[in-house]
C-alpha cells in the first residue's frame, strides 16, 4: 500500500469496528477527498457517517467538539494544514482544554487529520508545517507518520486514543518516499518494505519513536519527510548515524532520544518547518538539558528558513541533501 | 498617509460610520423610539413552516403578557399555575443568588462574578420549556438554566469559590459552570465557540437517530464572531435539531448592540439569510420565552430543522464585577427599558389570574434568600478563594491528558519541590 491507501484502510478498519466514528471534512464524502484518503467510505458506511462539510474549518472543528461531547468519535479532515488556522480557536481553546477544564467530565476523543509539509511546489499555502503551533498547546497529541505501515498503525492508535490527536500527513510522501533529491525520479512505496501493510487491525503506539537506522557517530532526530531525507544524507555522506523517526511529537519518546545521544555524543535535528520556535528548538533544549555531559558538539538544526514558503524557490527553501550535508559535516567536525 | 489626500478631487470625501448608542452618561434615557408591538399581535405559524415564511417574525416581537399582565394571543402557552409559579420562583432565586454572589466578590471571597439581572426569564423559562434530557450550550449569563434544572446552589457556589466542592478542581474562572447530568455544557471564556458545538451535538443526535435536541446560546456582541456564522451555516446545511438563541441585551461590555451589527437589522433577521426559521421574542416576558422555545423544540424534534431566536432584553447591571457601566451608558436605562422587569411582569400575571398574592411573593423571596444564605454558609465551610490553591498542588497537572505523560509528571514534581 502507499500511504494514502494505508490511511484509507485505517478508516475502514475502525469504522467497521466502531459505529460511533464519523468522518467529515471538505470534499471527503462522495468524492473521497482531494487526496483520496476517504475514498469509498461514504459508499460503504453511508452519508450519516461520512459526509462533505462546508468550507469552514472553524465549523468543522466546532461541530466535532459537539459530536465528541455527545459521545461520537469524529475523525475530521482539514484539507491542508495551511488551512487549519480558522479552526485554531476551537482546537486550542476547546478541544485541547476540555478534559482539563472539566476535570474529566467531558473529554475530546477525536482525530484531526491534515496533509502537511512541502516539497511539492505548493507555495505559501500548500506546504506549511505548523506542528509547533500544536506541540505548544497542552492537551493535544501530535503525530507525524513517515511510512504507510506507521500511517495506518498510528492512525488506528490515534482513533482509539482517549485524547485529541492532531495527525499531520506529509503529503510529499503519500505516493512514495522522498529523500530530497528532487532531480532524481521518485520510487513508489511498492519498493519499500514499509509498504507492506497488514490487513485488519493493528496499532503503532503513540509516544514511541523508532530507530530506523542504527549508528554510532551521531543521532539524527527527524519526522515525516525529513526521515527519508536524513536516511539518504547519511548514506550519501558515509556517516554512521543513528536515525530516529520520532513518529509522535507529543508525548515525546524521550528515552529513545536520550539513550541514543548518550551513545553517539552528537545530535542533529531535521524539520521542514521554519527554524525560530520550531519543534527542533524544543528537541535541542531537551537534548542539551539531559545529555549535556555526553555531548561532544553543539546540537545542530536543519530546518526550513524563517520565511513564508516560496513557490519558485522550492529547493532553496526545502532542507534537502545540501543542507543536510553541511550540517552533518559541521556536527561531526565540531 | 498622514495628510488627507483625496484621490478624486471632485468626489465627496468618504466618511467612516461608527455607530453610537442613543444615550451616554449624563443623558436622560428615553426608549420611546423602540417599536414595541402590542402583546398577542405576532402570528404563530405551524411549527412545520418554511424558514423563509418566518421573515415577518424576525422583525416583529413575540409577546404574550400585555400591559395589564394578561396572557393574550396565539403564543400564550397556557401553562398551568404550578409551572408558572416554578418559573417565578426560579427567577427570584437567580436574582437573590446573583446579589449574594456579587456581594461575596466585593467581600473578597472570590475573584469574579457576573449577574444576569433583568434577563432571568430567558434562561429559566427556556430551560422549563425543554426536556431535561436536552442539552444547553450556554454562555456565562444563563445561570437560570442550572437553577431551573435543580442543580444544587451549593455546587454553584463551590465553583465560584474554587473550593474542594468544585468538581472542576478550581481550574475555571468563577461562573464557568459545567454539569453533564444537568445538560449544561462546560462554559468557555472564548466567546461564540459553543454555538457550532451545539450544532455538532444536535448533528450527533440526528446521526444516532436519537430524539434529544440541543440549544446553543450567544449574546448580541458574540454574534459578530466567525463561530456564529459557521454555526448558522452548519445548522442549516444539515437541518440540525438545534435551537440557536441570541440574547440581545443591548450591551457587549461597553459596546452597544450597534457595534455588533444590530443598527440596521435585527439579530433575528440574520437567521432568514441562512434559511433558518426565526423568531424575535420579548425576553422579559417569561410566557413568550417559554412559548417560543417550545415551538422551536417541536420543530427540531420533528426533523423540521433549526430555529434561531433573538431574545430582546436589557442588561440591567454591569457586565461583570470588573465593570462599571456608569462610564459608558446613561444612568436609569434599565428603569426606562420599555419591556420592564421579567419578575414583576410574571408576578403581576399570576396575581391577575388569582394564583398569587403579595404575601406569597414576599414569602418565596424570603425563602429564596434563606436558601441562598444556607447554601452560602455550607459552601464557605469548604473554603473561599483566598484560602484555596494550596492543598492539592499536584492536581494542577492532572486531566491534561487521560494519562499523565512524562514531561508533565516532571513538572508536577518540580512544582511540589518548590512548595516544600
Amino acid at each position: 500500500m502507499n500511504m494514502i491507501q494505508a490511511i484509507n484502510d485505517a478508516h475502514k478498519v475502525m469504522m467497521r469496528r466502531d459505529p460511533d466514528i464519523v468522518v467529515y471534512g471538505e470534499d471527503v464524502g462522495f468524492f473521497g477527498g482531494v487526496f483520496r484518503a476517504t475514498e469509498g467510505l461514504q459508499k460503504e458506511f453511508g452519508k450519516q457517517r461520512c459526509f462533505d462539510a462546508p468550507i469552514s474549518e472553524g465549523g468543522i472543528v466546532g461541530t466535532a467538539v459537539g459530536m465528541a461531547a455527545y459521545g461520537l468519535k469524529p475523525v475530521i479532515e482539514i484539507q491542508f494544514a495551511d488551512y487549519i488556522y480558522p479552526g485554531y480557536d476551537q482546537i486550542v481553546s476547546e478541544v485541547a482544554k476540555m478534559r482539563y477544564r472539566t476535570a474529566g467530565e467531558w473529554s475530546m476523543p477525536m482525530v484531526i487529520r491534515s496533509p502537511y509539509g512541502g516539497g511539492i511546489f505548493g507555495g505559501q499555502t500548500h506546504s506549511q508545517s505548523p506542528e509547533s503551533l500544536f506541540t505548544h498547546i497542552a492537551g493535544l497529541k501530535v503525530v507525524v507518520p513517515s511510512t504507510p505501515y506507521d500511517a495506518k498503525g498510528l492512525l488506528i492508535a490515534a482513533i482509539e486514543d482517549p485524547d485529541p490527536v492532531i495527525f499531520f500527513e506529509p503529503k510529499r510522501i503519500y505516493n512514495g518516499p522522498f529523500d530530497g533529491h528532487h532531480d532524481r525520479p521518485v520510487t513508489p512505496w511498492a519498493r519499500h518494505k514499509a509498504s507492506e501493510v497488514p490487513e485488519g487491525h493493528y496499532t503503532v503506539p503513540l509516544g514511541k519513536a523508532e530507530i530506523v537506522r542504527e549508528g554510532e557517530e551521531v543521532t539524527i532526530l527527524a519526522y515525516g519527510t525529513m526521515v527519508h531525507v536524513a536516511l539518504a544524507a547519511v548514506e550519501d555522506n558515509k556517516i554512521d548515524a543513528e536515525v530516529i523517526d520520532l513518529r509522535t511529537l507529543v508525548p515525546l519518546d524521550i528515552e529513545t532520544i536520550e539513550k541514543s545521544v548518550q551513545k553517539t555524543g552528537r545530535c542533529l535535528i531535521a524539520q521542514e518547518a521554519p527554524r525560530t520556535s520550531g519543534f527542533a528548538s524544543e528537541l535541542a533544549t531537551l537534548v542539551q538539558e539531559r545529555c549535556f555531559y555526553n555531548l561532544e558538539a553543539p546540537v545542530g538544526r536543519v530546518t526550513g528558513w524563517d520565511t513564508p514558503y516560496p513557490h519558485a524557490y522550492e529547493w532553496t527553501y526545502f532542507p534537502g541533501p545540501k543542507r543536510m550535508k553541511t550540517a552533518l559535516q559541521k556536527v561531526m567536525a565540531d | 498617509m498622514a495628510d488627507k489626500q483625496p484621490s478624486r478631487r471632485n468626489a465627496p470625501a468618504l466618511a467612516l460610520h461608527v455607530p453610537e448608542p442613543p444615550f451616554r452618561p449624563g443623558d436622560t434615557p428615553d426608549f420611546s423610539s423602540i417599536k414595541v408591538p402590542p402583546a398577542g399581535s405576532a402570528p404563530r405559524p405551524d411549527t412545520a413552516v418554511a424558514a423563509r415564511e418566518t421573515h415577518p417574525l424576525a422583525t416583529d416581537l413575540v409577546r404574550v403578557l400585555d400591559e395589564d399582565a394578561k396572557a393574550v394571543g396565539p403564543w400564550d402557552p397556557k401553562l398551568d399555575a404550578d409551572t408558572l409559579r416554578k418559573i417565578l420562583k426560579d427567577m427570584v432565586t437567580v436574582r437573590v443568588f446573583d446579589d449574594r454572589m456579587y456581594r461575596a466578590q466585593r467581600q473578597g471571597k472570590t475573584s469574579f462574578y457576573m449577574k444576569c439581572t433583568g434577563e432571568e426569564a430567558i434562561a429559566t423559562s427556556a430551560a422549563a420549556a425543554l426536556d431535561f434530557e436536552d442539552i444547553h450550550f450556554p454562555t456565562y449569563r444563563q445561570q437560570g438554566i442550572l437553577v431551573s434544572r435543580g442543580y444544587p446552589l451549593v455546587k454553584m457556589m463551590c465553583q465560584i469559590y474554587s473550593n474542594p466542592g468544585d468538581h472542576m478542581k478550581g481550574r475555571q474562572l468563577p461562573i464557568m459552570y459545567s454539569d453533564k447530568k444537568h445538560g449544561f455544557f462546560t462554559i468557555s471564556g472564548n466567546l461564540g465557540t459553543q454555538y457550532p458545538q451545539a450544532v455538532g451535538w444536535a448533528m450527533a443526535s440526528a446521526i444516532k437517530g436519537d430524539s434529544r435536541i440541543a440549544m446553543g446560546w450567544v449574546g448580541d456582541g458574540a454574534t459578530a464572531e466567525g463561530d456564529f456564522h459557521s454555526a448558522m451555516t452548519f445548522a442549516a446545511v444539515y437541518n440540525a435539531p438545534v435551537i440557536l438563541a441570541t440574547v440581545n441585551n443591548q450591551w457587549a461590555i461597553s459596546s452597544f448592540s450597534g457595534i455588533a451589527g444590530g443598527e440596521r437589522a435585527t439579530f433575528a433577521q440574520r437567521g432568514i439569510g441562512y434559511g433558518i426559521a426565526t423568531l424575535r421574542v420579548d425576553g422579559n416576558d417569561a410566557l413568550a420565552v417559554y412559548a417560543a422555545v417550545r415551538w422551536a423544540a417541536e420543530r427540531a424534534r420533528s426533523n423540521k430543522g433549526p430555529t434561531m431566536i433573538e431574545f430582546f432584553t436589557y442588561r440591567a447591571e454591569g457586565h461583570s464585577t470588573s465593570d462599571d457601566p456608569t462610564g459608558y451608558r446613561a444612568a436609569g436605562e434599565a428603569q426606562s427599558w420599555p419591556l420592564g422587569d421579567p419578575i414583576e411582569r410574571l408576578k403581576a400575571h399570576l396575581i391577575g389570574i388569582g394564583e398569587w398574592d403579595e404575601e406569597r411573593h414576599s414569602e418565596i423571596t424570603k425563602n429564596a434568600d434563606a436558601e441562598v444564605r444556607a447554601a452560602q454558609k455550607e459552601a464557605e465551610k469548604l473554603g473561599i478563594l483566598p484560602e484555596q490553591g494550596k492543598s492539592d498542588i499536584g492536581s494542577v497537572f492532572e486531566d491534561v491528558y487521560a494519562d499523565m505523560p512524562w514531561h508533565i509528571a516532571e513538572q508536577r514534581d518540580q512544582a511540589l519541590e518548590e512548595q516544600r
